[in-house]
């Protein structure tokens, strides 16, 4: 089973320095409190802080990013006007990983200088706050979601993704690049890291973004997939949603003949369909994994090829049987 | 199992060079090796691994062998980094 990395310290600067495009974006900018960017979010929820900003601390929850929208916003205007600063001084007295203002609204000055004295940075981003929140609820879910690496490559074949696994030299890169030449897309190659979203969905990408989409192919070395065969030939992450464990064939080992068997791989505490595909000249890999792919496609169809041709089998046995207590056993008396 | 530490001498860090030197060395024994970098560990017999780690100059590595020549392994790898992959 593998199990979870520990995680790496994320900070405000990584915040920023996502990088995240169309409905994911952020659209961040920090205007203040630089000195606090390296602050650690620790949590991956996030607080609108209406509450603590009028004075009322308890339970506060401090530890999340604190998401400003209009109504805090004008609240804090009004503490300006009238002069009432002691809430405000008294929220940077906790170690708040940075504060986010949504739809375009500066803070006033006051909220600003007091910041600024705190270390505790500010963002500015100009998507409505109900927008900003949900987005920022995706993204730090991902960004905390359990995590794992792999040594495997991850490819997408007819619409699955496919994770192949096995020794050094077995033959997963080769076997991959086939794949490619067939029209299919690579994912990752050698270190595939796997993030569990949600408890349930495993989303392969490459470890990587400079070395990513390139191989590493015996006998000519490393090539740049993108290049060689067009951006068609790749995509950034894939679900995993079915695992090749290739291995050099094995006389003494039993190979699954009829596929009623379900076997799975437990990866981040998610089961993931697994075949066992043994390898020897002759054995066309890819087009073995291409069929496991479509095979697939049916299953989650519906169709289980195997179950389903077990079943007529059984069918045919049983009308047999019938015909059997008509015409006797020996059909010549 | 066998877990060593050492650390990148050479300049340049593990570049291309360097990779392919590790994993020729890693690939004559038997023993299932890993380089670690912080929290990510990877198959010190693949050279996309070892370059993933992305490990430059002064990084700790932790070799970890395991298998029957063990031992040798770890000390084939600890004398590559050692000699600064030949460079310089």
């Amino acid at each position: 089973m593998l199990r979870a990395m520990d995680e790496k310290r994320f900070t405000v600067l990584d915040l920023l320095d996502l990088d995240l495009k169309e409905h994911d974006a952020l659209e961040l900018r920090c205007i203040g409190g630089r000195k606090g960017l390296g602050r650690v979010i620790s949590a991956p929820d996030i607080n609108r802080p209406g509450l603590a900003l009028s004075g009322f601390f308890e339970s506060f929850a401090y530890q999340r990013v604190q998401l400003i929208g209009h109504g805090e916003a004008a609240y804090l205007h009004l503490l300006a006007a009238e002069g009432r600063e002691e809430g405000v001084s008294r929220i940077f007295s906790f170690p708040i990983p940075c504060f986010i203002f949504a739809n375009g609204e500066a803070p006033a000055p006051m909220f600003a200088n007091a910041a600024e004295a705190a270390n505790c940075p500010i963002l500015l981003s100009d998507l409505p706050s109900t927008e900003l929140s949900s987005r920022l609820m995706r993204v730090l879910t991902n960004v905390f979601a359990p995590r794992t690496s792999v040594h495997g490559v991850l490819v997408e074949v007819y619409g699955i993704g496919i994770l192949l696994t096995g020794e050094s030299g077995v033959g997963k890169s080769e076997t991959a690049l086939e794949l490619i030449e067939r029209g299919h897309r690579l994912v990752a190659d050698d270190v595939v890291e796997i993030r569990c979203i949600s408890g349930n969905i495993l989303m392969g990408s490459g470890a990587n973004k400079v070395i990513g989409h390139h191989m590493e192919i015996r006998g000519l070395g490393i090539i740049n997939v993108t290049h060689l065969f067009g951006v068609g030939a790749i995509r950034d992450k894939k679900q995993i949603q079915l695992v090749c464990s290739l291995e050099e064939w094995d006389a003494s080992k039993v190979y699954d003949r009829i596929g009623t068997e379900e076997k799975t791989m437990d990866i981040l505490g998610v089961h993931v369909p697994q075949l066992d595909i043994p390898v020897k000249p002759g054995r066309n890999i890819p087009i073995i994994v291409e069929t496991a792919a479509m095979n697939e496609r049916l299953k989650k169809m519906g169709y289980h090829s195997a179950k389903e041709f077990n079943q007529n089998i059984l069918r045919w046995l049983e009308s047999e049987n019938a015909r059997a207590v008509y015409f006797g056993r020996d059909d010549s008396i | 199992m066998i877990e060593r530490m050492t650390v990148i001498k050479n300049r340049a860090g593990i570049h291309a060079r360097p990779a392919a030197l590790i994993v020729q060395t890693a690939s004559k024994f038997k023993s299932k090796i890993s380089l670690q970098k912080g929290d990510d560990r990877i198959n010190a017999k693949s050279i996309m691994g070892i370059i993933t780690l992305g490990a430059g100059f002064d990084t700790e590595i932790l070799i970890i062998a395991d298998g029957e020549d063990e031992a040798d392994a770890a000390e084939a790898i600890d004398r590559l980094f050692k000699n600064r992959f030949e460079e310089e």
